[in-house]
C-alpha cells in the first residue's frame, strides 16, 4: 500500500502543476480514468484477503476522492484565474467621454418665462396667448389709452396702418380674455397669465425692438390691492429664491389700472447701507373703463393686473449685462443655459 | 422734471434730510431719478473784482490783472477775453481747491507772478463753458464766499413724473405734494395784481373756444429787454435745466417752473390787427425759430394775427413775432388749451417743448390770471416798463367743469383690502386740496380742485387715499382663493415639453426677431407678400416673417462665422401670413436647423456629417411626443429655399403642417455657409394635440416574423411599400420594420432592394405556419400589384 501513497502524492503534485483545463483533464484520465492508475489499484484488491479487502478498498477510494477534490479545486482556481485574466483584458478607461448627443438648451428668456408662468400656474392661473399683430383697439383704446393720450408717446409703437400695430405690451390679452368670458357668458373668477413677445420702436443697448412680457390678470367679486401685494411679493421671493427679499410697492401710473403701482425689489445696498431699489414690474387694480370695454361689470367685480419684462428678470437672475445678446443666438451664449 | 431743492424748500420745508425727502416723494408716486449737487465741489472761491487790467508784457493773449478779494488786492495773470476793469468774477485764491481736487497755487506765467485764478462757470461746475470769465452782477459783494453768494449748498432733484401728474410739473405742484405727505404748510409767494399804468390792450379772438377756452393777454410797454436777469433767476432756471436767454423769456420760463403755466411773449409791434386762436388752414405754414418752414396740418391749433401765423398753440412761437434785441413793447399770452387739442402735435412736428409737455398733460385752468400777474410783476421788476390792464378772453362753457366725485368708504375697503376709518380718509384727501362733504355715513361728495385733472372717478380718489396712506402700509393678505380649476389636458403636449424633446437631442433654442429683411423673405417665401411695417427700425427689420426658416438660417450663418461648425438650433414663435383682404393668420410654429457632424467631436465618434435622416429622426421624435406618430407622414415636396430632391412635406392626417429638407445649394452659397444645412418647421397646433393612450392587452402567444426582400423601381417610395404591407397583412399583423435599402451589384440599374421584417401575433392563440404563410403570400401579391415589386431572388 506504500505504492498507493506515493501514487496519490504524485497525482496531487501533477494536479497542482497543471496550468490549464486540458492539462488537468489529462491528469484526471491518467489517475482516475477507467484505465487510470488509481482506478487500477481497485483491481488489485482481489489479491488481498477478505479481511483486508474492505479497509484497503476504503483507502483507495479515499485516495481517489482526495485526488478528485484536488482536481475540482484546481479546476475552479484555473477557471477563476482565466476569468480574471479575461476581465482584466477587457477593462476600459472609464474616464473617456461617453458617446452620443450632448444635451441642448432652452433659451434663457424662455426658461425665465416658463419659470414665471409655472409659479402662477401653481396658484391656479391659466396660460393664455394672443396675437402679436394687434389692433389699435385692443392695444390702446380698450386699455383706456385713447389716441391723444401722452402714454402713447411712451410706447413707441410699430404700425402697419393707422389701426394695426405690433402689440406694445401683453395687456391686450387681458381685454381679449375678459371679452371671451363675456362672449361665452362665463362669469369671473378669471385668473390668467399671458407670456409673449412685445414690440417697441426703439433699439439701443438697453432697448430691444422685440422683447418679452408676462401679463397677469385676476378678476373676482373680491380682489383687492392687498391680494395683489401678497401674490406679487410671494412671486418675487419665490422667483429669486429669497425669503427675505425686500419688496416695495410704489405709486405709479398706467392708464389701465387704478390704483397703479410699480414694484421695486432690493438689489444690493448703497454706500450708506440703505437698500438699492430696482424696479421689476408694474401692476394695479383693473381700471373700471377696461372692465366696461371688455364686457365685465365694474360694479360687481374688481381685479388686479400686473406685467413684467422677462429679459429684465433673466438679466437679473443670470447676470447678463447686454440685452442684445439675447437675440444674437450665439451658441457660446446659449450653451451656458440648461 | 429737474428742480432746485432750495427753491422747493422756500415753498415748503419739512424737517427731513434730502434723502428722506426724496424717498418720501418717490413713495408718493413722484419717482426721483437722481439727485446731484448744483455746483462742483470747491472751496476758497470768492467774489473777485478786477481793479486793474494790463497787457502781459510777453504774451499777446494774457493780461495781468489786479484782483480785489475784499481783504487784499493780488496780481493775477488771466487769459480770458472778457477780463476788464470793474468786472466781478469768481476768484479762486491761492489755497483754493477746485472740482477734481485741483489746487490753486502761486504760479509764474511767462515770467509774471500770479496769485490765484479767475474762473469761468465750467471751472467751478456751475454751468457750461463760456468764452471767458463768469460775469457776476455789479452789486455782488466783493470778497463774499462764492458758495454763499450763489447759494450753492443746494441739490438738483430730478423727478420722473408719470403722465397723469402734470399738476406736479411746477414748484407749486411739488410743494402741494410735499405738504400733503408731511402735513406741513406751504408758503405761497404773494402774487398781487399789477395796477395798469397804461390803457393799452391788444384784441384777442378765440376762434376755436373748445380748444382754447381762456386767453389772458397783457400789453407791457417800454420794456428794456437788454436788462440782465438777476442771478437768483438765472440760477433757478439753470438748476431746472433751462438756459437764460433774455429777461422776458427767462421770466416766462420761471413762472412756468414756479406755477406750471407756460406762457409766451410777443413783440407787440410785430403783431397786426388782432390775435386769433384757431386751427390752421389748408396749406398754412409757420416760419420756425430755426429758420425752417413747417407746413401745418389742419388739426393744429395755432396763434395767428390778421396777416400771419405766429406760433403753434401750446408748443412754440414762430420766428415772426418773437422778442428780439429791438423789442420795446411786449404782449404777454397766458392761455389755457384743451390737452386733447395739443396732444401729439409737438411730436408730429418733431418737437418737444416744456410748454407742449405741460399742455399735453394738462394745465390748471384756473391759473392764467395769477400766472400773468406774476410774470408781469417780474418783468416790471427786471426790465421796467408800463403794464396795461390784464384782459381775459374766455369761453366759460368750454372751460373744464367743476368735478364732483362720490367716494364710499366701503369701496375704499374693498379695493385696497383694508378698512380705513372715515376721519382718516377725510384727512388724507383734504391735505391734497380736495374738499369733502359727507353725504351719508362713510360716503362723500368730493370736490376736485382744478389742478387735479387726473381725478374723475371713485377709483382715482381711492388711489389718492392709498398713495398718501402709503402703499407700504397697506396689508398683504393671503388672497381669497376664488378660483375655478380648469381641466389639465393630458393629450396636449405643450410647447415646453416639445422644446425638451429637441433639447434632449442636442438642440439649443434660438430667439430671432419677428421682423426680417424683405430680401431674406424673398429667398424663402417669394410667393407670399409679407406684412410690412410702416415705421420699421431699419429696412433689415421691416417685414414680418412668414416662416421661421430665415431666422434659423441666419443664426446658423452667425455661428459658422464664429468658428462653430456643429450647430443644432430650434426656435418657436408666431409667423404672420396675410390671407385675403385684411385677414391675417398668426400661428405658432416650431422650426429647427442642423449642420455639421452627426456627433460631437470625440475620441470614438467619427466625423460623419449629418444628413437628411438625422434631422428626420429628430422631427419624428417630436411628432411622436403626443403619442399619435401614426397620424403623421412625409411625402416628397418642393420649397423655394430647399434642395428639390431632398425636401418633404410633413403631413398630419393628410394635411400639410410642415416641411423638412436640405437648404438649397444656391442659398448655401449666397449665405456663405459651409457644408449642408438641414431645416424643418412644423405648425405647433398639429403637434401639440396628441392622444391619451388606449392600452392594448398583451398577447401571451408567440410572435411570428417573416423577412422579405423586394426589388422595386427606385422612384417607388419606401412608404408606399410599407403602406401596402399594412393594408394587406391581415388582422394579426403587428408591424413592419424596414431594415435594409440596397442598390448596386446584383440589383438592376434604376431599381432598389428593400428588406423588411414583418411580424404577426394573435391575441388569443398561436398562429399556424399556414395562416402566416397565407398572409405573407397576400402581401407579396399586393406588393407586386400595387408597387411593382418582385421578390428578390
Amino acid at each position: 500500500m506504500e505504492h498507493l501513497q506515493s501514487l496519490t502524492s504524485a497525482a496531487l503534485a501533477e494536479v497542482e502543476a497543471a496550468t490549464d483545463a486540458s492539462g488537468l483533464d489529462e491528469v484526471r484520465v491518467r489517475y482516475l480514468g477507467k484505465k487510470g492508475e488509481l482506478t487500477a489499484q481497485l483491481k488489485s484488491l482481489g489479491k488481498l484477503s477478505a479481511e483486508e479487502r474492505p479497509a484497503a478498498g476504503q483507502r483507495i477510494n479515499e485516495a481517489k476522492q482526495q485526488v478528485q477534490q484536488a482536481i475540482n479545486a484546481r479546476r475552479e482556481a484555473l477557471e477563476s484565474a482565466a476569468l480574471e485574466a479575461k476581465l482584466a483584458a477587457e477593462s476600459i478607461d472609464v474616464t473617456l467621454p461617453g458617446r452620443g448627443q450632448e444635451l441642448g438648451s432652452v433659451h434663457p428668456v424662455t426658461r425665465t418665462m416658463e419659470r414665471i408662468t409655472e409659479y402662477f400656474q401653481t396658484i391656479g392661473f391659466q396660460v393664455e396667448d394672443g396675437p402679436e399683430i394687434e389692433d389699435d383697439y385692443h392695444n390702446f383704446e380698450a386699455l383706456n389709452i385713447p389716441g391723444h393720450h401722452p402714454a402713447r408717446a411712451m410706447h413707441d409703437t410699430f404700425y402697419f396702418d393707422a389701426t394695426t400695430v405690433l402689440r406694445t405690451h401683453t395687456s391686450p390679452v387681458q381685454v381679449r380674455t375678459m371679452e371671451r368670458f363675456a362672449a361665452e357668458s362665463k362669469n369671473p373668477p378669471i385668473a390668467v397669465v399671458c407670456p409673449g413677445k412685445v414690440y417697441r420702436c426703439d433699439s439701443d443697448q438697453t432697448h430691444s425692438p422685440m422683447f418679452h412680457q408676462v401679463e397677469g390678470l385676476y378678476v373676482a367679486e373680491k380682489a383687492s390691492f392687498a391680494d395683489l401685494k401678497s401674490v406679487l411679493s410671494d412671486f418675487l421671493r419665490v422667483f429669486f429664491e429669497r425669503d427675505d427679499l425686500a419688496v416695495r410697492f410704489r405709486p405709479s401710473y398706467f392708464p389701465f389700472t387704478e390704483p397703479s403701482a410699480e414694484v421695486d425689489i432690493e438689489w444690493g445696498r448703497n454706500e450708506d447701507g440703505s437698500i438699492k431699489w430696482l424696479e421689476v414690474l408694474g401692476c394695479g387694480m383693473v381700471h373700471p373703463k377696461v372692465f366696461e370695454a371688455s364686457g365685465i361689470d365694474p360694479n360687481k367685480y374688481t381685479g388686479y393686473a400686473f406685467g413684467m419684462g422677462v429679459e429684465r428678470f433673466a438679466m437679473l437672475r443670470y447676470g447678463v449685462k447686454d440685452l442684445r445678446q439675447f437675440f444674437e443666438n450665439d451658441l457660446r451664449f446659449l450653451e451656458q443655459f440648461r | 422734471m429737474k428742480f432746485s431743492e432750495q427753491w422747493l424748500r422756500s415753498w415748503v420745508n419739512p424737517e427731513a434730510s434730502t434723502q428722506e425727502l426724496v424717498d418720501k416723494i418717490t413713495m408718493a408716486g413722484l419717482e426721483v431719478d437722481g439727485v446731484e449737487a448744483v455746483a462742483g465741489e470747491f472751496s476758497g472761491v470768492v467774489v473777485g473784482e478786477i481793479v486793474a487790467c494790463e497787457q502781459h508784457p510777453d504774451a499777446d493773449k494774457l493780461r495781468v490783472t489786479q484782483v480785489s478779494t475784499g481783504e487784499e488786492t493780488v496780481q493775477v495773470v488771466c487769459g480770458a477775453p472778457n477780463a476788464r476793469v470793474g468786472l466781478k468774477a469768481p476768484f479762486a485764491k491761492v489755497g483754493a481747491v477746485l472740482p477734481g481736487n485741483f489746487k490753486i497755487r502761486k504760479a509764474k506765467l511767462r515770467g509774471v507772478e500770479s496769485f490765484g485764478m479767475l474762473c469761468g462757470p465750467d471751472e467751478i461746475g456751475v454751468g457750461e463753458a463760456c468764452d471767458g470769465l463768469m460775469e457776476l452782477a455789479a452789486d455782488a459783494p466783493t470778497g463774499q464766499d462764492l458758495r454763499e453768494y450763489m447759494q450753492l449748498e443746494d441739490r438738483i432733484i430730478d423727478v420722473d413724473l408719470t403722465p397723469n401728474r402734470g399738476d406736479c410739473l411746477s414748484i407749486a405742484g411739488l410743494a402741494r405734494e410735499v405738504s400733503a405727505n408731511y402735513l406741513v404748510d406751504v408758503t405761497v409767494p404773494e402774487v398781487a395784481a399789477v395796477a395798469p399804468a397804461t390803457d393799452d390792450t391788444f384784441p384777442v379772438s378765440l376762434d376755436a373756444p373748445e380748444s382754447c377756452a381762456r386767453f389772458v393777454g397783457r400789453v407791457i410797454r417800454n420794456v428794456n429787454v437788454k436788462a440782465q436777469s438777476p442771478l437768483w433767476l438765472v440760477e433757478r432756471l439753470r438748476r431746472s435745466g433751462i438756459r437764460s436767454i433774455d429777461p422776458v423769456v427767462d421770466v416766462t420760463n420761471y413762472v412756468m417752473l414756479e406755477l406750471g403755466q407756460p406762457m409766451h411773449g410777443y413783440d407787440l409791434n410785430r403783431l397786426k390787427g388782432s390775435i386769433h386762436v384757431r386751427f390752421a388752414k389748408e396749406g398754412e405754414t409757420l416760419l420756425m425759430l430755426d429758420g425752417t418752414e413747417a407746413r401745418l396740418s389742419t388739426d393744429t391749433l395755432m396763434i395767428a394775427d390778421e396777416e400771419k401765423t405766429l406760433g403753434i398753440a401750446g408748443v412754440m412761437g414762430g420766428e415772426h413775432s418773437g422778442i428780439n434785441d429791438e423789442t420795446k413793447d411786449i404782449f404777454l399770452e397766458v392761455a389755457w388749451f384743451e390737452p386733447v387739442a395739443i396732444a401729439g402735435k409737438a411730436r408730429s412736428y418733431g418737437l418737444h417743448t416744456d410748454a407742449s409737455h405741460r399742455f399735453e398733460r394738462g394745465v390748471d385752468s384756473g391759473l392764467q390770471r395769477k400766472a400773468s400777474e406774476r410774470a408781469t410783476q417780474l418783468i416790471l421788476d427786471i426790465c421796467g416798463g408800463e403794464a396795461g390792464p390784464l384782459v381775459e378772453t374766455a369761453s366759460e362753457e368750454h372751460l373744464p367743469a367743476e368735478r364732483q366725485v362720490t367716494l364710499r368708504a366701503s369701496k375704499v375697503a374693498s379695493l385696497l383690502g383694508i378698512e380705513i376709518d372715515n376721519q382718516r380718509i377725510e384727512a388724507l384727501l383734504t391735505c391734497l386740496g380736495l374738499k369733502l362733504e359727507a353725504t351719508a355715513e362713510g360716503e362723500w361728495h368730493v370736490e376736485v380742485p382744478s389742478w387735479r385733472f387726473d381725478i374723475s372717478i371713485e377709483e382715482d380718489l381711492i388711489e389718492e387715499v392709498g398713495r398718501i396712506f402709503g402703499y407700504d402700509n397697506l396689508p398683504t393678505t393671503v388672497p381669497f382663493a376664488e378660483q375655478t380649476l380648469e381641466t389639465i389636458e393630458e393629450a396636449k403636449v405643450g410647447l415646453p415639453a416639445l422644446r425638451r424633446v429637441l433639447v434632449s437631442r442636442g438642440y439649443r433654442e434660438a430667439v430671432n426677431f419677428s421682423f426680417i429683411d424683405p430680401a431674406l423673405h424673398q429667398q424663402f417665401d417669394p410667393a407670399r407678400e409679407p406684412v410690412a411695417l410702416s415705421n420699421p427700425i431699419s429696412s433689415e427689420l421691416s417685414v414680418m416673417r412668414t416662416t421661421l426658416l430665415p431666422g434659423l438660417v441666419k443664426s446658423v450663418q452667425y455661428n459658422q462665422h464664429r468658428q462653430q461648425s456643429r450647430i443644432r438650433l430650434f426656435e418657436s414663435g408666431q409667423t404672420f401670413i396675410r390671407e385675403g383682404e385684411g385677414e391675417l393668420k398668426q400661428e405658432l410654429w416650431l422650426g429647427g436647423a442642423l449642420t455639421g457632424n452627426r456627433l460631437p467631436e470625440g475620441w470614438n465618434s467619427g466625423s460623419e456629417a449629418v444628413d437628411f435622416f438625422d434631422l428626420k429622426g429628430d422631427v419624428e421624435a417630436l411628432l411622436a411626443a403626443g403619442g399619435n406618430a401614426a397620424d403623421f407622414s412625409f411625402q416628397a415636396g418642393k420649397h423655394p429655399a430647399l434642395h428639390p430632391g431632398q425636401t418633404a412635406e410633413i403631413l398630419h392626417k393628410g394635411e400639410v403642417v410642415g416641411v423638412i429638407g436640405a437648404l438649397h445649394p444656391a442659398l448655401i452659397k449666397s449665405f456663405g455657409l459651409n457644408g449642408s444645412v438641414f431645416v424643418f418647421e412644423v405648425k405647433v397646433s398639429a403637434v401639440e394635440q396628441g392622444q391619451v393612450t388606449d392600452f392594448n392587452e398583451l398577447s401571451k402567444f408567440p410572435e411570428v416574423r417573416r423577412d422579405l426582400a423586394v426589388i422595386v423601381e427606385e422612384s417607388v417610395a419606401a412608404a408606399k411599400v410599407t403602406d401596402v404591407i399594412r393594408e394587406t397583412a391581415g388582422e394579426s399583423f403587428t408591424g413592419v420594420r424596414l431594415f435594409d435599402v440596397y442598390t448596386g451589384k446584383g440589383v438592376e440599374d434604376g431599381y432598389k432592394s428593400l428588406a423588411l421584417g414583418l411580424t404577426w401575433q394573435h391575441p388569443s392563440r398561436t398562429l399556424t405556419d399556414e395562416e402566416v404563410n397565407q398572409q405573407f403570400e397576400a402581401v407579396v401579391a399586393a406588393l407586386g400589384r400595387e408597387a411593382g415589386a418582385n421578390l428578390r431572388a
